[in-house]
């Protein structure tokens, strides 16, 4: 008797079931859907109590997000004369003008450099490292596969102060660098882990053929490794990528200027009056959209199956 | 093609050694099988004479040029693995292409190779094929197909139809059989079956704990084992090895046992203590004069024959009659142990007495 049963499951089990799923998605999906929702609401619709699920939309809190403004008085506006595009127009109903582009655009790059670089630095590293971990005979191979985890067995957060005393001194404080080297190795161990799994499941014969039709080991590895761990190299990348984009304390700590990323950016867009929830759920949205595609992109590789049934143990 | 000479081949994994001294020759074209049990060290000397494992001494020559210490792909041979690895990742064609691809042939003249090979091994019609939904015997044609179409010096094989289903084992072991015939390249093979290593092979290597025991051609192996190991690891059922106490002159044409004198063929070497006499089931006859006596514990119909097992003063000893020889259990009756095949071991190191029968085969290797 196998331990459980393979009739079909009747209806009304499937209604529940498919009910059950809806309601949690709902449940999951719908502070996304809120913060989209409210990056297209006016400052007041935002905070509107009760809140407003029908609102009348408008790009208000994208323009905002994306430009510095300023108060004008009457006489300005008039020697101005009427606005001259969309986004003036709506900046003029608040009285103010555009005095420039906001900084958004240059954090959210900052975002992309620090978060891609990292996770490929990491994912690179961590082949490489997983490759030599699995395949050759390493001196205290456990003693440094678990060195390598411990590094995780706290929140990185708790060695913050040293980090910032460390960067200071090597003028790392700041930089685009000092970001993702931080990164990197607080990936790493992650990412060794993950891949030297990945690794040890393809057999050794393949780089062995390999070798004996004539490739190099670097060849093999390049090859018929690289192929064959693409499934682990794509969901590693999308987790560290996942973890440096959305790291928020160290970046707080770490950057301010020049290399600040998104995460500690978009909460300084609510501005002193503290009203402009539009542009920061504006900011946020837009935030997300690059690790989406990253993973979408990647998705096919996350499919396992490709080497299925190649092999008879 | 090539001659492969090993001369003592040695690997030590850490302080573990796997294969200890072993010295052995196959010749051009000749199918040659390494055969023993689990763990013997087999697969470690194919992959030292492939070159995926450096010896820690000796010497392995292929076709006269020593390559002990070269790299796997400057030895020109071919490897089939077990597991086949084949690449998952490619189709059959992309797969046998691919050790032509690394050489850096021409497309045409590899798609011209490709073709040859697939029309040789009857698989021109899943080239296309990607290799996961293959059958097993599908797989292991596409993996001699990667195999030969380098026109390497030698194919090894590592247990290539341990993969396989056992029906389909036969029928894959003629193919590849009928395939060396017709190329006619040297082979090594890596078996512990000992009965496919009697039918497939021209010549095998009988090795144990890392040390061989003996090679030669199949039949010489089975009638004239040189250690008690051989003739009990080859052979269904396996010689019987009756132990007793004693001792023989050089020169003597048969021994005592227990009271009962045994002709065998000359020895030229004599020897005393314990000894080990040793006879093929075959070899023995029923005889109610004989004064070797055993009683019936069993018989096994087997078709054709039958193999009847007695209890004689040395322990149990099997014996292969005629299917139609009526043998009952209980009752007690002479064996005759047939003169001419008759071997002598001592007991201690297991080693057989050089004697007239066995000496042509004992001193070539
Ligand atoms: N890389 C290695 N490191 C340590 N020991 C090894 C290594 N490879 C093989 N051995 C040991 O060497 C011995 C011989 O191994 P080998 O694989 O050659 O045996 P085999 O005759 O092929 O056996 P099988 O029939 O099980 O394949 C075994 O005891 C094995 O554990
Ligand atoms: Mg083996």
């Amino acid at each position: 008797m196998s331990g459980y049963s393979i009739s079909e499951p009747s209806a009304r089990q499937k209604w529940i079931a498919g009910a059950l799923v809806v309601g949690y998605a709902i449940l999951t999906v719908l502070p996304l859907i809120w913060i989209i929702a409210t990056g297209f609401k006016t400052p007041n619709d935002a905070i509107a109590y009760p809140p407003k699920v029908i609102f009348h939309p408008t790009l208000e809190g994208y323009v905002n997000l994306f430009t510095s403004r300023a108060r004008a008085t009457p006489d300005m506006l008039e020697k101005l004369g009427p606005p001259t595009t969309w986004y003036d127009t709506i900046v003029r109903q608040y009285d103010m003008i555009i005095t420039g582009p906001s900084r958004y655009g240059q954090r959210f790059l900052n975002s992309v450099i620090i978060g891609f670089g990292s996770t490929f630095l990491s994912v690179f590293l961590g082949t490489i490292a997983a490759y030599a971990f699995s395949r050759f005979k390493v001196p205290l191979k456990d003693d440094l596969m678990f060195f390598i985890l411990s590094t995780r067995m706290m929140p990185p957060i708790a060695v913050a102060i040293p980090i910032f005393l460390m960067y200071r001194a090597l003028g790392l404080n700041d930089t685009q660098l000092g970001m993702i080297l931080l990164y990197t190795a607080v990936n790493l161990s992650l990412s060794v882990w993950l891949l030297k799994g990945f690794i040890d499941e393809i057999p050794v014969e393949y780089e062995e053929a390999a070798l004996i039709d004539g490739y190099t080991r670097f060849q093999a590895f390049w090859k018929v490794v690289l192929p064959q761990a693409a499934t682990g190299i794509a969901s590693t990348s999308i987790f560290c990528l996942i973890f440096a984009w959305n790291e928020y304390a160290f970046a707080t700590l770490l950057t301010s200027g020049t290399a600040q990323t998104a995460p500690p950016f978009i909460p300084t867009i609510i501005g002193v009056a503290g009203k402009d929830w539009p542009a920061v759920a504006a900011g946020a949205t837009l935030f997300l959209i690059p690790v989406m595609v990253f993973t979408i992109l990647l998705r096919k590789h996350l499919l396992r199956g490709i080497t299925f049934g190649a092999v008879r143990k | 093609m090539a001659q492969i000479v090993i001369k003592n081949l040695r690997k030590e994994f850490g302080a573990f050694t796997a294969v200890q001294g072993s010295s052995f020759t196959i010749e051009d074209g000749e199918f040659f099988m390494l055969l023993g049990p689990s763990g013997c060290g087999k697969t470690t000397t194919l992959r030292m004479i492939a070159g995926l494992e450096l010896p820690t001494s000796g010497e392995v020559y292929i076709g006269g040029e020593e390559v002990g210490q070269k790299r796997a792909s400057q030895r020109n041979i071919a490897f089939v693995f077990q597991m086949f690895a084949l690449y998952p990742h490619m189709n059959v064609r992309r797969n046998i292409a691919y050790p032509l691809v690394s050489q850096g042939m021409r497309r045409a003249d590899v798609a011209r190779k490709v073709a040859e090979v697939a029309r040789i091994l009857g698989i021109e019609d899943i080239l296309h094929r990607p290799v996961g939904g293959l059958s097993g015997g599908d797989r292991q044609r596409v993996a001699l197909g990667r195999a030969i179409v380098r026109d390497p010096a030698c194919f090894l094989m590592d247990e290539p139809l341990g993969a396989l289903d056992a029906e389909f084992r036969e029928r894959m072991a003629e193919e590849l059989r009928a395939l060396h015939d017709r190329m006619g390249t040297t082979t090594v093979y890596v078996t512990h079956d000992q009965l496919e290593a009697m039918q497939m092979g021209d010549k095998i290597v009988v090795m144990n704990h890392g040390v061989v025991e003996q090679f030669g051609r199949p039949q010489e192996l089975y009638d004239w084992p040189a250690t008690t190991f051989v003739a009990d690891f080859l052979g269904s059922p396996p010689m019987n090895l009756l132990r007793f106490s004693g001792s023989v002159a050089p020169d003597a044409t048969e021994v005592r046992v227990n009271g009962a004198t045994i002709g065998m063929p000359a020895l030229r070497e004599g020897a005393g203590g314990e000894l080990v006499l040793g006879v093929r089931p075959e070899h023995v006859h029923l005889n109610d004069a004989s004064a070797y006596r055993g009683c019936v514990l069993a018989a096994e119909y087997l078709g054709t024959s039958q193999i009847a097992t007695f209890d004689t003063a040395h322990g149990h000893v099997r014996v292969r009659l005629p299917a139609s020889t009526r043998v009952a259990v209980g009752s007690v009756t002479g064996l005759d142990l047939d003169a001419r095949t008759l071997s002598l071991f001592r007991a201690a190191d297991g080693r057989a007495l050089v004697s007239e029968g066995n000496e042509g085969v004992l001193c070539h290797g």
